[in-house]
């Protein structure tokens, strides 16, 4: 290892990172040695099966889980080793967005973005300008006195992005974000994220079952396949020529759906 | 005026005879306080305790194991014991606390003692109904947990809680009853004394329809608070 040059730290560095589960009795290694480096202002998609560990993975990284062994180091910062208190404060830096949108059904869509705003104790008029903008952002200005309950699918996802960016995170974990919502508004959600991402610079981590998901919106890719990272690169490299038997198969899938898809337009 | 004497009619109809009502109403009233002050404690107990064993549930917002199986064993323990065995056994500590072991505030520690554990399992599973994904989310915010307890959790589960509590204050009122029976006095002091001992049935007809009028209200209440919740929140 000595003669390596080492590789450019990025901004969020996953090393060998470890987790389990004991489900009935049973030892489930979820990730088995997982590392990752994300640059700074990237929009990194990581694609995997149900069960290979991709959710475990993001939830490690703002430490909703605590990994068994590895590091995650976010900015510099090392999740693991924080206090309560600070780990709050740090999770306040990393946004996070769900596949069921998690929005509070309590709350206004006002309120649901105000949350994080008033987590970090701002002033009322501090609240009022955060929550517009973030609105703004998301093009939901109008939809503010709303319920969430109300809103589309696709709304409910822009709630919860803009929710995620009310207190302008360096990190957005997106977990499964668009996997619940119909291509159309899969696209536009993507294109938001792609948005925000020029705009503010905000470091994307796209978890996904999804190829398209990850073709249309990602720059740099991995492969998680059984808890291991069994493949990574530019988007384009690994698409053009995957070498993991998940890769392969994501792309055997896809082009059967494709050929599918053309003989049943004729019809 | 029995039934075994009177037929039915007669005894529906003296029911609403205002002799009648001037005993009843006074007695409505003594079950109304007591519904009220006991609901109020199981409110306020029976609240805490019951947010207290959920979120020290091993995967709660703040586990505390051995609290919470201490309280847990507690709760089951008073849950065990029948109303009336509760009743008796509270005489004792309200003649400790009032000085003397009958009349209405010595049997709303009976009552408290009841229905403080009972409430309390009923808000455990109203809370436990939040999906995880939210307060998840709220983790993810960098919320802290009493943040979250108070302006997620409890905020999510209202209609549920409220519900809940329409349920334990009909249970306040029907052992209410049942303790009148022991010197507490109220509706079910009056319907044992004269609807049954003294065989004046239309008295007894009168003492259910109070208690039919006060269960109705409280349930519509209780329904309709919950129901325009679920409203504001376009949850139906």
């Amino acid at each position: 290892m000595s003669g390596q040059i080492p590789a450019p730290k990025g901004y969020l560095e996953i090393e060998n990172l470890k987790k389990s589960f004991t489900v009935r009795g049973e030892r489930l290694e979820v990730l088995r040695g997982v590392s990752l480096s994300v640059e700074e202002g990237d929009i990194f998609g990581v694609i995997g099966l149900s069960g290979a560990g991709k959710s475990t993975l993001a939830r490690c990284v703002n430490r909703l889980e605590t990994p068994d062994s590895g590091s995650v180091v976010v900015g510099g910062v090392d999740m693991l080793r924080l206090s309560a208190r600070e780990l709050n404060r740090e999770r306040q830096r990393i946004g996070m967005i769900f596949q069921q949108f998690n929005l509070f059904e309590s709350k206004t869509v006002y309120q649901n973005i105000a949350y994080p705003l008033r987590v970090r104790g701002l002033r009322k008029d501090e609240i009022d300008r955060g929550v517009r903008e973030a609105a703004e952002v998301v093009g939901l200005s109008d939809k503010l006195p709303a319920y969430p309950a109300g809103l589309s699918g696709g709304e409910k996802q822009r709630v919860g992005i803009a929710r995620a960016l009310a207190n302008r995170p360096d990190v957005l974990l997106s977990d499964e974000a668009t996997s619940s919502l119909d291509p159309r508004t899969t696209l536009s959600i993507l294109e938001l994220l792609k948005d925000v991402n020029r705009a503010f610079g905000v470091t994307i981590l796209l978890i996904t079952h999804e190829m398209d998901a990850v073709k249309y919106a990602c720059r740099n890719m991995a492969v998680l396949e059984n808890g291991v990272i069994s493949e990574r690169g530019v988007t384009r490299d690994v698409f053009s020529n995957p070498n993991s038997s998940t890769g392969k198969m994501f792309m055997r899938v896809y082009a059967e759906m494709r050929e599918e898809y053309t003989e049943g337009g004729g019809i | 005026m029995s039934l075994l004497n009177t037929p039915f009619w007669e005894v529906l109809k003296a029911s609403f005879a205002p002799e009648v009502w001037a005993e009843i109403l006074p007695a409505a009233f003594d079950t109304l306080y007591m519904t009220l002050v006991a609901s109020a404690i199981t409110l306020v107990f029976g609240f805490a305790l019951g947010v207290a064993i959920t979120v020290t549930r091993r995967d709660g917002l703040l586990p505390a194991a051995t609290f919470n199986a201490a309280a847990g064993w507690l709760i089951n323990c008073f849950r065990s014991l029948p109303q009336m065995i509760m009743i008796i056994l509270m005489i004792p500590v309200a003649r400790l606390v009032f000085g003397r072991s009958y009349g209405m505030n010595s049997c709303i520690i009976a009552l408290a003692a009841s229905c403080v554990p009972m409430y309390a399992r009923i808000v455990e599973s109203s809370l436990l109904e939040i999906s995880k994904g939210k307060i998840e989310a709220a983790k993810s915010m960098g919320s802290g947990n009493l943040r979250i307890i108070f302006r997620v959790l409890l905020p999510e589960t209202l209609p549920s809680l409220i519900r809940g509590f329409t349920v334990a204050v009909v249970a306040i009122i029907s052992m209410s009853a049942l303790a009148g029976n022991f010197g507490a006095g109220g509706i079910g002091d009056i319907a044992v004394r004269f609807g049954f001992q003294r065989f004046r049935h239309e008295v007894l007809f009168a003492c259910v329809y109070v208690l039919v009028v006060i269960v109705q209200a409280v349930q519509f209440a209780g329904d309709t608070a919950s129901k325009l919740i679920l409203k504001k929140r376009r949850l139906i």
